[in-house]
């Protein structure tokens, strides 16, 4: 079964609390080596049969209406993967 | 280490002629020929980010400052007498005796609210929480006035869950108590949601803190988040069209909050207070950094020297006009001595904040800003914070005003055929309560930690707020806000000062002696003359009552040009008052308790045929006439009477008259903790010569409910008789019953409603709008 991948991440420009509190905590665990952490979401659509454009479209228009907050969030990227 | 041109001083005054865009961050000509004039010369790009963002309505209070002077010149020696710090700090500050002083302020985040309700409800708690931290204090509370459009309009429907998620996401992160506020619904805030934050806090005297950069030498220090793109709207004209076309020019006008780190915040300023560290300190938010070197330089010695690249960043290609003007949240600015400096750099470290040195104080009364040594802003600091364009806007009453007050209610179709018969006036209560803005609103309340800290005496649905501010003494405070729009729209005047008599009330119901306001002006644009006389009005009316009732407003906020497409929404001038209990163990909660069956149900004051901007028009589609009556001695005698009564514990339990009047009372009274209650509204009738349908939904001002045990009957009507103040028996608490029963000169006996019906249709509306829980 394939499955549409869409990635979502934080404006570059916008503040990541959640990134920056893992940033600040990897040293503490003894992961240094790391400038900065930002978080963003991945959502796995499932498709029953095969992926047209058609549902590609649909789902590149829910990412950037639905799955994502465009005022703060950017969809990085709408993707097929086959088995997952 | 930047791919943009820096735009120093010299390379202004060798380049007179080059084009700014001016008009794109919100100047007018006669603003830019103002900057022209002040400089000599043509300002920078970074000295135009600055002006430009100060000189806006929202940091400047340029339409609104003729009016709201009238706060500082109308006052008496009475309303001086506790006031340690008054209008023009971050916040005005009070004294509550046994050497602890209280702050509190409320201010708008409207717009932002609308564009990302989340964030932008969020952040309206922090900026407000930031200012109340930076008068010294430790915040101990916030309350939340909020309005939105129709509740079944799509737009509410966006707004509404975003917002009250923001809210409790940001002020249950920071462990502070949600102790009241409002939700109003009305199609005129539709596409203009008003998200109001109050924020309350407690210090010390010696703690007291301002806003002044004193001292020469002393070092001028930024600390908390780093400084993002974050709410720069303008500045992204400068960044992408006079500088470097190739920048994404679309800067958020958003700013993300991050309560966790605004609470260690909070605590490395109240150590940094405690140990005497910092000479002044204010918070970053409107303006950015433009504000803070700004408004600290020009109340302290005059001068201040920036080195602009010390700033730590977020985002590197922010241009020195971004930062200038940036709105990251969770940041502040404080002046420490040389001798401190390494203490305060140990307090930081202690709690893992980021600081940053700036520069220092001069005595030159300029404010310098450099870029790496370049100089990119030359001012005279006042001119910046204090001495932007001040107008006297046109004004006049509204050519419909007239036609509104005489559309009255019972002229009305509305008001042709009112409920008479007992079994009518029944239903018309239970369809009153189950309106959108009589119903419970707990499905919002219940979202926000009230509890939290374990000092909340009482909160929503109760009266007031109530907060114990000193476990030893039980000393704590009250806090109240209230607006009906609807009456501000009949008569601005009186609509404001109906606020206030409301907010007063409010607080002395709960048993606390009111000391100081407030307020929230949310108005349409100053540029309409319509909308200007609204304000003028309402600022006239407030100012003149808070002298009447003896409390001195503190400080506020002014929101204007809340409108959409012409459309302006209601004048609503929110007014918050704050007031003192010395033992908060003596409150009077507003509901009938379950062990009070049998006590004796009063109404004080007196009831007067007066539906125009009811909530029972408002349920028919009617909105006209005039506003009820304003009585301010009335309800200041009622406040005396209340404040004695909770202090000597004569009453049970109160709860003011006001949406809804009569009946709305005695629902909520009984529902709030499902004790019904047994009364006749025949004396009420004969003696105020009113009919029941208005003896039960005329809204009139400076009445209260109480109920008493029987033993203090009499000590209680000695006390109301000897203030001349009217009070009548109307009938019992009845624990047994489960039902609100009202007999009267009806028709047909008297009518009955079930508390469980009536819990369930006044429960259920929210819910049903909004679903299980917040997005």
């Amino acid at each position: 079964m394939p499955t549409i991948l869409v990635e979502v991440m934080p404006k570059p420009e916008i503040l990541d609390p959640q990134g920056k509190a893992i940033a600040n905590a990897l040293p503490h665990r003894g992961f240094t080596g790391f400038s900065g952490v930002r978080q963003g979401k991945r959502f796995e659509l499932s498709v029953d049969g095969e992926v047209t454009e058609e549902l590609l479209e649909s789902a590149r228009t829910a990412a950037a209406e639905m799955l994502s907050n465009p005022v703060i969030e950017d969809v990085v990227s709408v993707t097929v993967a086959e088995d997952l | 280490m930047n791919d943009f041109n820096i735009d120093t001083v010299t390379n202004a005054a060798d380049t007179p002629e080059t084009e700014l865009p001016w008009a794109e961050l919100g100047l007018k000509q006669d603003e830019y020929a103002r900057i022209l004039e002040i400089l000599g010369r043509r300002p920078t790009a970074a000295e135009l980010a600055m002006y430009s963002v100060m000189w806006s309505e929202h940091c400047s209070y340029k339409s609104s400052k003729v009016h709201l002077r009238q706060f500082g010149e109308k006052v008496t020696e009475e309303m001086q007498k506790d006031l340690m710090v008054g209008i023009g700090e971050n916040a005005g500050v009070t004294d509550l005796g046994d050497g602890w002083a209280v702050t509190f302020k409320i201010e708008s985040h409207n717009h932002p609210s609308y564009v990302e309700p989340y964030q932008g409800a969020a952040t309206g708690i922090g900026g407000i929480v930031r200012d109340i931290i930076s008068m010294g204090a430790r915040p101990v509370g916030v309350m939340d006035p909020l309005r939105f459009g129709d509740i079944d309009h799509p737009d509410t429907q966006r707004v509404l869950p975003g917002v009250v998620a923001g809210i409790g996401g940001y002020g249950n992160s920071l462990g502070l108590p949600n102790v009241g506020g409002e939700v109003v619904f009305d199609s005129v805030y539709q596409q203009n949601p008003l998200v109001n934050a109050l924020a309350v806090g407690v210090l010390k005297h010696e703690d007291l803190r301002l806003a002044n950069a004193s001292g020469v030498g002393n070092k001028v220090v930024l600390f908390g988040a780093r400084t993002g793109g974050d709410g720069i709207g303008g500045a992204s004209v400068l960044a992408s069209e006079s500088f470097d076309d190739t920048k994404p020019s679309k800067r958020p006008a958003v700013q993300v909050g991050d309560p966790f780190a605004e609470k260690v915040l909070i605590e490395c300023c109240l150590e940094l207070f405690h140990n005497n560290l910092v000479e002044g300190i204010q918070d970053l938010g409107a303006a950015g950094i433009s504000c803070a070197t700004s408004e600290l330089a020009s109340n302290g010695e005059g001068g201040m020297h920036v080195e602009l690249t010390n700033v730590l960043l977020r985002d590197p290609s922010l241009t020195p006009g971004e930062i200038l003007m940036s709105e990251s949240q969770e940041r502040m600015m404080a002046v420490v001595t040389p001798e401190n400096a390494a203490n305060f750099e140990a307090v930081m470290d202690k709690w893992g904040v980021e600081h940053s040195w700036l520069g220092e104080v001069t005595d030159t009364g300029r404010l310098i800003i450099e870029w790496d040594g370049d100089t990119i802003v030359d001012v005279d600091p006042r001119t910046v914070a204090h001495d932007g364009p001040v107008y006297d806007r046109p004004y006049h009453r509204p050519e419909w005003q007239d036609r509104l007050q005489t559309d009255t209610f019972r002229s009305s179709a509305a008001g042709g055929d009112l409920p008479a018969s007992a079994e009518d006036l029944g239903q018309a209560v239970v369809e009153l309560m189950s309106s959108p803005n009589m119903a419970d609103k707990s499905w919002v309340t219940d979202q926000f930690d009230r509890f939290v800290g374990g000092n909340t005496a009482l909160s929503q649905p109760d009266d007031a707020g109530v907060i114990r501010v000193d476990d030893r003494t039980g000393l704590g405070i009250g806090l109240a806000t209230d607006c009906n729009d609807r009456y501000a729209y009949l008569d601005p005047y009186r609509g404001a000062q109906l606020a206030l008599a409301e907010s007063y009330r409010n607080v002395a119901t709960a048993g606390a002696v009111p000391l100081a306001v407030s307020d929230c002006l949310n108005f349409g644009s100053p540029e309409d003359p319509d909308i200007m006389w609204q304000f003028a009005e309402a600022v006239r009316g407030l100012a003149d009552a808070c002298m009447e009732l003896g409390i001195p407003v503190t400080g506020g906020n002014v929101s204007l040009y809340n409108q959409t497409a012409g459309r302006a929404i209601h004048p609503t001038p929110v007014v918050g008052v704050l007031g003192k209990f010395d033992d908060v163990s003596r409150r009077t909660p507003s509901g009938f308790q379950r062990w009070a069956d049998g006590q004796a149900i009063y109404l004080l004051g007196t009831t007067r045929d007066e539906l125009d901007g009811s909530e029972y028009a408002r349920m028919r589609g009617h909105l006209g006439g005039q506003p009820p009556a304003v009585d301010l001695i009335a309800e200041k005698t009622l406040g005396e009477i209340l404040i004695n009564a909770s202090r000597d514990g004569m009453i049970d339990a109160a709860h003011d008259l006001s949406e809804g009047g009569l009946a709305a009372a005695l629902a909520e009274m009984s529902l709030r903790f499902g004790v019904g209650s047994r009364t006749s509204l025949h004396e009420l009738c004969e003696r105020d010569g009113v009919d029941p349908f208005t003896a039960l939904f005329s809204e009139s001002q400076a009445r209260v409910l109480v109920s008493l045990p029987r033993s203090e009957e009499l000590r209680f009507t000695d006390m109301t008789t000897a203030r001349g103040f009217p009070a009548l028996r109307l009938g019992v608490v009845d624990a047994e019953s489960g039902g609100i029963e009202v007999a009267g000169a009806f028709q047909d006996g008297s009518f009955g409603i079930g508390l469980d019906e009536l819990k369930e249709a006044w429960s259920s509306v929210i819910p049903s709008r909004f679903g299980g829980a917040a997005a």
